[in-house]
């Protein structure tokens, strides 16, 4: 080969360099956040309106020992022990939960949410199995946490957290037990230093709440969720910032609080959820006499409908009389010129669509394998609370509105789903393809509309600089469900309108809850 | 003349079903190769389908999608630098459709593709000869097509570099053939901001994993028809599996172990031109499709400069 060919030749075979120095690891987007820096650590917390604890003492926690016992001091050293010689693994525990509990759980819960996210596959008979929770590691695993399951976890889970730590804050007030860095000046805060006092510890607190949650929402992942619980409460007594004492009257109060929620959650109407044929059935019955044309699944083999009697899950910040008040009147009548209009609409948005609409579809799709909308809003949120240094207590109550809005969305969507039982798009015209799956529910309104207006509205509340952007997320996101041909203008519209008004009661409570 | 660069086409194509839409033709996987000025450009039309797919190991159909069928048309080029040094060149407009569901299809340009293969090496052997063959290929999608609507998207939108080292020995009208491949890929970016693998991801950056080929054929090189039987072999390197009726995803394990049967014919009336006709199909996979494909393409050869009449044997040298 000449010489003049090697120009060539040899910078092509040294592309060999580039698996060597592009580095391909990738990271999350709160691998490297600082620990938690509170403007305000909200000392007066204890006093803040609970959502199912009676008192914040409801739980007693025993007064813990004075600093200058030997009890005390001889705990000091399980931190002393850790503290001579950390390895760079505990190092990233520590680095990893300091940046927050409510924030680190929040991510865990979408986690869950994405592993359990996905619907059954069917038998040979082309029936569909039913996750059970009584065998829950039985195929098709416990829970299937599609969105209105996934709402229902995140709120339990957040409001659960938000009363054990009322609770929390009630008791360090009450006795006022300072941190160890603030006791020994020779252990080392890989916290942020503050005057919050550390008895009992609000890691241990939500560690053992969390945990202890499982039981209701994800029994096959009690044993992971554990462990994680373990290694928070390791991390804080490594971080310096609780003594074991600290973590074990934490645990234990969070773990009382839990079975408050547990106990509430077994009776809430959700494991009625599913339904039975015969409500299956009825659902068409019904639709078909009032002269309408029914929805009927889209899948092959055909499956029941999802969840359709979450409509009467018990709400936490709404009764039943503001639910059935909140559902909004009927869409467009099968047939109407109005449906014509509006199926025409659709099928010109995905006759040739956009690289652009594509994009927004996907962006928002939050489908079956995925953490869900309320688990998107809940990214969202965290996102922007990172930058606002709320203190655990605050962290835990925003999460808890935003989480209880979008339950109680859940709640009202799918009251209205069932009550009209209309038909997507791709029934009316088979024509409509889809660029995202159609889930397996009724149309009437949007579920996605639904809840991005109520999260859009409870926390343009809670940020106000925000609002308008958080408004103008939740008209993209309801757009993108029309957008990809699952939906129709009334749907979004009437949906939006819907999750403002749900919104608007997350707005009240948070009103009136004592942390403003 | 032109293979469609199994890989990155095959694979970024078909994404369920791996190996590839083989178009024969010379190219990147075979010991082909134009002489010196010579240049060969050509259209090929690949047709690929599945209906059986893995998800992990797991083999079945999926009643949303029936048969999912993908459609190309390739423009290639291949020029002849010397006769032991050239550079190829194609890119494909691809189209996707499922038979059943409501998925809509996908179509757009895919991605381009440049190689440079390179022959240092050919020895006569007592009975036969023997060459040796490097080519190093790179390919990137030309536009920002969706990658996150498998098994609807178009490709998987990595940026690729391969190696790849090749023998091919010939004896008579007999030649069987070997080669190995290293594909580096780049990593892909989504639009959605999370996604779940084995754990959540809180990013919209997906870490790709790398692959390895293998390639054998046996065949017959005559005057005016070149046929051959291959076995391609697809590895990659990581990866997670398609979980239990969740849809596939960019950066799935994917293997592939396909059969194939090529032919590639010269017109004797006019030896510029050359048709050919290749079919593979998937025998056995891991989150791929059991896609069977058909190509058809033709082409067409000269020289650039004014040169002594084209022969048949001049055109299917090997060195």
């Amino acid at each position: 080969m000449k010489k003049k060919y090697a120009f060539l030749v040899i910078p092509a075979f040294l592309l060999i360099l580039v698996p060597f120095s592009c580095k391909k690891t990738i990271s999350g987007a709160t691998a490297n956040i600082p620990a938690l820096d509170a403007g305000n650590e909200d000392l007066n917390a204890g006093n803040w309106k609970t959502f199912l604890l009676s008192r914040p003492d409801s739980f007693a926690v025993a007064a813990p020992s004075a600093t200058n016992s030997t009890a005390y001091l001889a705990e000091l050293n399980e931190i002393k022990g850790y503290q001579q010689n950390l390895s760079s693994s505990q190092q990233q525990q520590i680095k990893y939960w300091v940046a927050g509990g409510v924030l680190r759980w929040n991510e865990i819960m979408r986690g869950l949410v994405a592993k359990y996210n996905l619907p059954p596959y069917q038998e040979a008979n082309g029936t569909y199995p039913i996750p059970n929770s009584n065998n829950p590691f039985a195929y098709p695993l416990f829970p299937f946490a599609n969105p209105p399951y996934a709402s229902r976890a995140y709120a339990y889970v957040s409001a659960a957290q938000y009363d054990a730590l009322i609770a929390c804050w009630y008791y360090k007030s009450l006795y006022n037990r300072p941190a160890p860095y603030k006791v020994d000046s020779t252990i080392k805060a890989a916290v942020t230093v503050t005057a919050l006092p550390s008895y009992p510890s609000e890691a241990a607190v939500l560690a053992g709440v969390t945990a202890e949650m499982m039981k209701l929402l994800f029994p096959d992942e009690i044993a992971n969720i554990e462990q994680l619980a373990i290694d928070q409460e390791q991390a804080t007594i490594m971080a310096g910032a609780a003594v074991r004492s600290d973590i074990v009257a934490g645990e234990a109060l969070g773990r009382q609080v839990a079975d408050l929620f547990i106990a509430r959650g077994r009776a809430d109407n959700a494991g009625k959820a599913v339904g039975t044929p015969a409500n299956w059935a009825n659902f068409v019955t019904q639709t078909l006499s009032e002269g309408q044309i029914p929805w009927y699944s889209l899948e092959s083999p055909q499956r029941p409908p999802m969840l359709p009697l979450f409509g009467s899950v018990k709400s936490f910040l709404i009764d039943s009389e503001t639910v059935a008040a909140l559902i909004p009147g009927p869409p467009p009548a099968s047939g109407s010129q109005q449906m014509i209009e509006e199926t025409e609409e659709v099928y010109n948005y995905v006759k040739n669509p956009s690289r652009d609409n594509i994009k927004l579809v996907e962006y928002w799709a939050d489908g079956a394998g995925t953490y869900t909308p309320p688990g998107h809003w809940n990214a969202i949120a965290a996102a922007d609370f990172i930058q606002q240094n709320y203190s655990e207590i605050r962290w835990a109550r925003n999460m808890a509105l935003l989480n209880l809005t979008l339950m109680d969305a859940a709640i009202v969507c799918w009251s209205t789903k069932y009550k009209y039982f209309n038909a997507r798009p791709s029934q009316l015209n088979p024509s409509i393809k889809t660029l995202t799956g159609i889930p397996n529910f009724p149309s009437y309104i949007s579920g996605h509309s639904t809840f991005t207006g109520a999260a859009a509205t409870l926390l343009g509340h809670i940020i106000p600089a925000r609002a308008a952007a958080y408004m103008q997320m939740a008209q993209q996101a309801a757009l993108s469900r029309l957008v990809g041909g699952i939906h129709y203008r009334s749907d979004i519209d009437v949906g939006l309108q819907t999750g403002i008004s749900v919104g608007g009661y997350a707005v009240q409570r948070a009103e009136i809850d004592g942390a403003e | 003349m032109f293979r469609i660069h199994n890989l990155f086409f095959g694979i970024t194509l078909i994404l369920l079903s791996a190996i590839a839409p083989e178009v024969q033709a010379q190219t990147d996987n075979d010991a082909i190769m134009m002489n010196k000025q010579q240049w060969c450009n050509g259209i090929t039309y690949d047709h690929a389908q599945w209906n059986d797919y893995w998800e992990g190991t797991f083999k079945r159909t999926n009643q949303n999608i029936g048969t999912l069928t993908t459609q190309s048309v390739m423009a290639m080029s291949n020029y002849g630098i010397t006769s032991n040094l050239n550079l190829l060149a194609g890119v494909p407009y691809v189209w996707t459709d499922a038979s059943a569901g409501t998925l809509h299809g996908m179509k757009g340009f895919q991605d381009l593709s440049l190689f440079l293969k390179w022959k240092p090496i050919t020895v006569d052997l007592r009975k036969g000869q023997l060459s040796l063959f490097a080519i190093v290929g790179f390919s990137t999608p030309t536009n920002n097509y969706e990658i996150g609507f498998l098994p609807m998207s178009i490709g998987l939108g990595s940026t690729n570099i391969m190696w790849r080292g090749m023998a091919y020995y010939r004896r008579g009208i007999f030649f069987v053939r070997a080669s190995g491949t290293y594909i580096w890929r780049s990593n892909v970016s989504l639009d959605q901001t999370s996604y779940y693998t084995t754990q959540l991801n809180t990013t919209n950056q997906v870490e790709m994993p790398n692959q390895l080929t293998f390639n054998g054929s046996v065949g017959i090189y005559k005057k005016y028809l070149i046929a051959e039987l291959m076995v391609d072999n697809l590895t990659t390197l990581g990866g997670f599996d398609i979980r239990k009726n969740d849809m596939p995803f960019v950066s799935n394990r994917m293997n592939a172990t396909s059969i194939g049967a090529h032919v590639k014919y010269t017109f004797p009336f006019d030896t510029h031109l050359s048709v050919l006709a290749a079919s593979n199909y998937v025998l056995t996979g891991r989150n791929v499709g059991q896609t069977l494909d058909f190509s058809i393409g033709m082409f067409y050869a000269f020289y650039l400069k004014k040169h002594a009449p084209i022969s048949t044997t001049t055109l299917n040298k090997t060195n």
